[in-house]
Formats: structure tokens, C-alpha cells, sequence
């Protein structure tokens, strides 16, 4: 098992015809992922072969599910489209739809969100600005290097993409259940909470690795579910202790407001609920590596 | 991006939102012409983004336009926690009734919107939600519903307001929703809002921060940002995403978390190098191409507080190798400017031909090392020389 993404997802690509989504479905493709067509209104029709595949573009999300049976969408359009698309894929019911775009406006992506919880949240929404999910070994649905790390007992949660790469790097001898990248804006689908329930419940999964940052509350709002919830061992890791106050750092949801949000206060709180938090990426895993030993 | 008082009340007013006459001046002289312009009395209202300015001298009442003239003298290169006073707005004068409090922001806790509000207005919020909590409503905006009559009568009738005085009201909460909404606000703030003395309500003092994404959809007019530092300034001519920061450490990589990650780890090595620290924040993006480096770096070494630069650089979606040969491409470009030791760490995606394409270049300036800590001790060892 893994968590949201197995050998049985079957992914189509919204926005596949556009140069990020071509570039991104060859690499899931040859990543190993099980993609079976793409959306885009003015192409439907069409069939582009992508690596020696033939896969079929579809009109609306709703037409892609029913011709080919997908259950996950993965969405590259641009951010003046993307609630629209979010939206779309929500109105089709897709169980699980990873929206990679990055500089999508606030108000866009709550209105997705609270469309979502309207429609009895039958989508589970990753992202949006997150470098998707990874079951190594079974499916990709994202920009996720696909050969950074095999198969193995680690779960991640991460608002990061290129510290999720790191970590896998780090990790790589033992290996990941899933590793989700849940992304850095400040209103998002699923969260460090949702990742860390799933990974809980998955038996594949025997420890968890929780990467915040700066801004927002999920990292505080973790530490009191892991104490509540969670048996498995967590590691976790902060990112932005020198972060200054006022200065969005890259994300658009990485930013200290007055003395709310700092990397400090969140991790006093892991702390506090008993788990260990690394100076470094590298401290991280060598701290991962410390439970794995003793599991 | 936040707004200066006089812009969130000129956005106010092409929204239909009740304010008063309110014109910018930048020297004592067009304080005098601005007041006389409005006539009667006037309030001399310093613009900086930082609260408690009344407190701190940066808000006058002047009868007279000599007085306004008079008063503003000592307004103008005011120190108010750390921001100069180069620009006042003079606003009509308000009789005032009574004042009120009123917000709606984004309530990123719970993904959704939330408005605030108070029949006690007039003093700080945070003051209000500590002192009397019970007097600040909260109430839970659906961003697909929003705020129509029929919710901010609610709203204010949460809020404390008597029938007739919420009937007044509402329809300027309606309107400061719409502020929200269609210019894509994360906050608009309303403190006080008033009831004056001949029944009107009047915004009188606003607070607006706009999502820095969704400018892609609005037209406006250059609006005057912070006075960004100059290498700030510099960086966002190239488009790049820059921070300054107080440190000797130059940093450049990939990736807002991983950044964020490498100040941190800079910082930790330098205390053991006379407390060193990162001079930046630079995220160069996936596509670390010659071009996006070469005007990083540009940037980082006309910093004159740096003495060492790290380049942290983890092969997700970019091979090492085109990384390398973006620095390797970036220091021939700048040529003898490039004057400061670098240090690169490389991992990830074809990190043996990246190292190797760093060692054939063999420049002076740059030391490769294969992890993110030692390279970080490196650097701040570098920088402490």
C-alpha cells in the first residue's frame, strides 16, 4: 500500500498540451506512471503520443473520467485558469486532483477550496504550488524527480518541493511509502494532517517525516494531532529560522507575520508533542535513521 | 503588498465606500495648498505602514492652513518604528459620533475568509481582542457566498450594533467586501470607521494588503511600493526572487524551501565562525539556467556586506550539469567582478558530471563540496577570514 497514489491510479493531465504539462507527462510516463489522457477544451480530440503512447486529449474532466477510467488528474494550467480547472475537476468528482501551479491568487484558491467542502469534498485536492505525490515504484502524479528514491517504509509530508527532494536523497537506502509535497501557498487541499491520518492508517508506512515552514499554523496544528493520533514515530523539520518578519520567502505562504507563524514556535510545538525536530535537512534523516534502526 | 492609508482610501472611494476628502502632500508647502484646498479643519496624517502613529506624533489637527503648513514641518522625517515620513495625507476633518471597528481577511487557519467586527472601535485591535474579547465578533465568511445585506446586517448585529446603526452599516460592509473581493485583497481594515455627528458613515482610517499573485489581473497604476533596498530594488528589475538580509554569507538555490533550509544551515555554521550569517535570500527556480545564475550572482557580489557566496543546489527537475555549466558560464560572463570565494554543493540529478564539469573549469574562486552542512561551514569559514 501507499497513501492517495497506487499502481491502480490512472492519470489524466490537465493541461497536458501545454509545454510544462507535455514536458511533466513524459516524465511521469517514463517515470513508470499509468497516464491515459489529457484535457484540454480546444484539442479534445486530438491524440498526442507522448514516448511511443498514444494518449487520447479529452474535453472536460467529467469525458476523460468516463473514457478512460482515471481517478486521479493532475493540473499544470496556468494560474489565470487554474480555480477553473480546480473547479472542474471537483464538479467531475475525480477522487484525487494534484494542482501543480504556482503563483495562483488567494482568493482563487479558496473559492476552489470552498467549493470543494459545498460538494461534500468527494475530491481530494493536493496542492495547489506543491510538486504533487510519489509512491515510489507504483505512480507519480507530479514534477517529482521519479529516480530520487525506491520503494520503502518512509512517509513524507511536505510543504516543499525541492526540500522533499533532499529528503528522499537523504533516504534513499531505505526507502518511501509516498512522499507528498501538500505545497507552500496559504490556503491548500490536503494538509500535514490529512498526510499524517493516511500514513497512520497505511501498513506499508512505519515511520513519518514532517517538513514545515514558516507561516500559517498546520505545522502547530500537526504537533497537537501526532500527540492526539499518531503511533507511529515522526522526525520532523522546520525551515526559516532566520527568516525576518514581514518578507514572504519564495512562497507565497512563507511568512512571518508579526511574532505568528516562526519556524521557533513551531517547533516547540513537534517538541512538545514528543517529536524530534533536526537542525538540518541532514540532521533530519540522520534522526530518521536512528528510529528506523530501532523499529 | 500593503497599502498606504491613502491608497486603500483612494481604492475605497472607487468602490463607493463613504470617506472623506483626503489629498497627498510630500513638503510642508503642498501641506498648506492641500488644506486650503479642502478648507476648515484638516488632519495632517503621516503615511507610513506601521500603526501607533498617532502616538508617535505623526497625526495632527490643524485649523488653519498655515497651522497644517506649521505642524507637518515636524511631521515630515519622522521616525515611526523604523519607517521615515516622506509623504503626509491631508484629510478633511470629521465630527465624530462614534467609532467603529470592521474587517475581512483571509483566515488561512480554517481556508476560508472571516470578518471582524466591533461597535467599540477606535483603538488597536489587538488591544480590543485581549482587553474585551467579547466586544469583537469573528464570523466565518464562505468565499463562495461572501458578504450580500443580509450577512452584514448579521455581522454588525454580532457585533454589537443597535438596529438602527447596523441598518447604516451594512451597506458599507457590503461595499468593503466588494474592496475585497475584486481587488483581490488578503485584508481590508477598517479602523475606525465612524458615525458622525450629522448621522453619515465614514471610513476614516483604511488598511489594505493585496495578494501579490493575482496582479496579473488588475490594471493599476504603479502604485508606490515600499522603498525596496537597493539590491532589492536591482533583483526585481531581473525578476529574481530576493530578500535581503543582514549577513556576509551570499546565498543562492533552488527552491523557496530548500533556500529558507540554507540560511538556516548557514546561520548554525556560523556560530562557530565569529557568528556569521546569511547576507540573502535568492531562489533561482527550477530552471537554474546560465543566465538566471549569472544575474544572481551579479546581485549577490555587488553586495558589499557579502564576503563568501554558497550555491545550494539540489538536481530535482535541472540536471547538476546544467547548473554547472551556469556557473561556470556565470563567472566568465562577469569576468573580473566576480571577486568573491564560492562555494557549490550539488546533489540530485547528474551530480557526478556537475562536480566533474566544476573541476575541469578549475576557477580560482569556486570549492566544490559534496554536502549541504560541510559546505555551509565552508562558507561561513569564508566569510569570517
Amino acid at each position: 500500500m501507499a497513501i492517495f497514489l497506487d499502481e491502480n491510479s490512472r492519470i489524466i493531465v490537465q493541461g497536458m498540451t501545454g509545454a510544462e504539462g507535455m514536458k511533466h507527462t513524459r516524465r511521469m510516463l517514463l517515470g513508470g506512471s499509468n497516464i491515459v489522457g489529457g484535457v484540454n477544451p480546444r484539442k479534445a480530440g486530438e491524440v498526442v503520443d507522448v514516448e511511443g503512447k498514444e494518449l487520447p486529449v479529452f474535453g472536460t474532466v467529467a469525458e476523460a473520467m468516463k473514457a478512460t477510467g482515471a481517478n486521479v488528474s493532475v493540473i499544470f494550467v496556468p494560474p489565470a485558469f487554474a480555480k477553473a480547472a480546480m473547479i472542474e475537476a471537483i464538479d467531475a468528482e475525480i477522487p484525487l486532483a494534484v494542482a501543480i501551479t504556482e503563483g495562483i491568487p488567494v482568493h482563487d484558491s479558496a473559492v476552489a477550496w470552498a467549493y470543494n467542502v459545498e460538494k461534500g469534498l468527494k475530491t481530494r485536492l493536493i496542492g495547489p504550488n506543491c510538486p504533487g505525490i510519489i509512491s515510489p515504484g507504483k505512480s507519480n502524479a507530479g514534477i517529482t524527480p521519479s529516480d530520487i528514491c525506491g520503494a520503502g517504509p518512509i512517509g513524507l509530508v511536505s510543504k516543499s518541493g525541492t526540500l522533499t527532494y533532499q529528503m528522499m536523497f537523504e533516504l534513499r537506502d531505505i526507502g518511501m511509502s509516498t512522499a507528498i509535497g501538500i505545497g507552500g501557498d496559504p490556503v491548500i487541499g490536503t494538509t500535514h494532517i490529512d498526510a499524517l491520518a493516511a500514513f497512520e492508517a497505511d501498513p506499508e508506512t512505519k515511520a513519518i517525516v514532517l517538513i514545515g515552514e514558516i507561516g500559517g499554523d498546520s505545522e502547530e496544528k500537526a504537533a497537537a494531532y501526532i500527540k492526539a493520533n499518531v503511533t507511529k514515530p515522526v522526525v520532523a523539520y522546520v525551515a526559516g529560522f532566520t527568516a525576518p518578519e514581514g518578507k514572504t520567502m519564495g512562497h507565497a505562504g512563507a511568512i512571518v507575520s508579526g511574532s505568528a507563524g516562526t519556524a521557533q514556535a513551531k517547533k516547540e510545538a513537534f517538541e512538545a508533542a514528543g517529536v524530534k525536530v533536526g537542525k538540518t535537512p541532514s540532521e533530519t534523516a540522520a534522526l530518521m535513521r536512528e528510529v528506523y534502526k530501532n523499529l | 503588498m500593503d497599502l498606504f492609508e491613502y491608497q486603500a482610501r483612494d481604492m475605497f472611494e472607487a468602490h463607493g465606500v463613504p470617506v472623506l476628502q483626503g489629498l497627498i502632500a510630500d513638503t510642508p508647502e503642498e501641506v498648506e495648498a492641500a488644506a486650503a484646498k479642502i478648507g476648515g479643519v484638516v488632519v495632517v496624517k503621516a503615511q507610513v505602514k506601521a500603526g501607533g502613529r498617532g502616538k508617535a506624533g505623526g497625526v495632527k489637527v490643524a485649523k488653519s492652513p498655515a497651522e497644517a503648513k506649521e505642524l507637518s514641518e515636524k511631521i515630515f522625517g519622522l521616525n515611526i518604528k523604523d519607517h521615515i515620513v516622506k509623504r503626509v495625507m491631508v484629510a478633511q476633518g470629521a465630527s465624530i459620533a462614534k467609532e467603529f471597528y470592521f474587517s475581512v481577511l483571509l483566515d488561512r487557519s480554517n481556508r476560508t475568509f472571516l470578518s471582524l467586527c466591533s461597535v467599540e472601535g477606535g483603538m488597536e485591535i489587538e488591544q480590543l481582542a485581549e482587553e474585551r474579547p467579547e466586544a469583537l465578533a469573528k464570523v466565518a465568511v464562505s468565499a463562495t457566498k461572501g458578504i450580500d445585506l443580509a450577512e452584514a446586517l448579521s455581522i454588525a448585529k454580532q457585533g454589537g450594533f443597535d438596529d438602527e446603526t447596523a441598518a447604516k452599516v451594512a451597506p458599507v460592509f457590503v461595499k468593503l467586501y466588494d474592496v475585497f473581493v475584486k481587488e483581490d485583497a488578503t485584508l481590508v481594515e477598517v479602523n475606525p470607521l465612524v458615525l458622525t455627528n450629522d448621522g453619515e458613515i465614514i471610513a476614516l482610517d483604511g488598511k489594505v494588503s493585496l495578494d501579490d499573485n493575482a496582479e496579473f489581473r488588475h490594471e493599476r497604476e504603479t502604485m508606490e511600493r515600499d522603498q525596496l533596498d537597493p539590491l532589492e530594488a536591482k533583483a526585481k528589475a531581473m525578476d529574481l526572487n530576493y530578500v535581503k538580509l543582514d549577513g556576509e554569507v551570499g546565498i543562492i538555490g533552488n527552491g523557496a524551501g530548500l533556500v529558507m533550509s540554507t540560511l538556516d544551515v548557514v546561520a548554525y555554521a556560523g556560530e562557530k565562525h565569529g557568528g556569521v550569517k546569511p547576507a540573502n535570500f535568492l531562489d533561482i527556480g527550477g530552471g537554474a539556467s546560465a543566465e538566471v545564475m549569472a544575474a544572481g550572482l551579479d546581485v549577490i557580489l555587488n553586495d558589499p556586506q557579502v564576503k563568501s557566496v554558497f550555491v545550494n543546489v539540489f538536481g530535482g527537475i535541472t540536471a547538476c550539469d546544467a547548473v554547472a555549466n551556469g556557473i561556470v558560464g556565470a563567472l566568465k560572463t562577469l569576468g573580473d567582478s566576480a571577486t568573491k570565494p564560492l562555494v557549490v554543493r550539488l546533489d540530485g540529478n547528474n551530480v557526478l558530471e556537475g562536480r566533474y564539469i566544476l573541476e575541469q573549469a578549475a576557477h580560482p574562486l569556486v570549492t566544490v563540496v559534496d554536502t549541504m552542512d560541510e559546505a555551509a561551514d565552508k562558507a561561513a569559514e569564508l566569510a569570517n577570514r
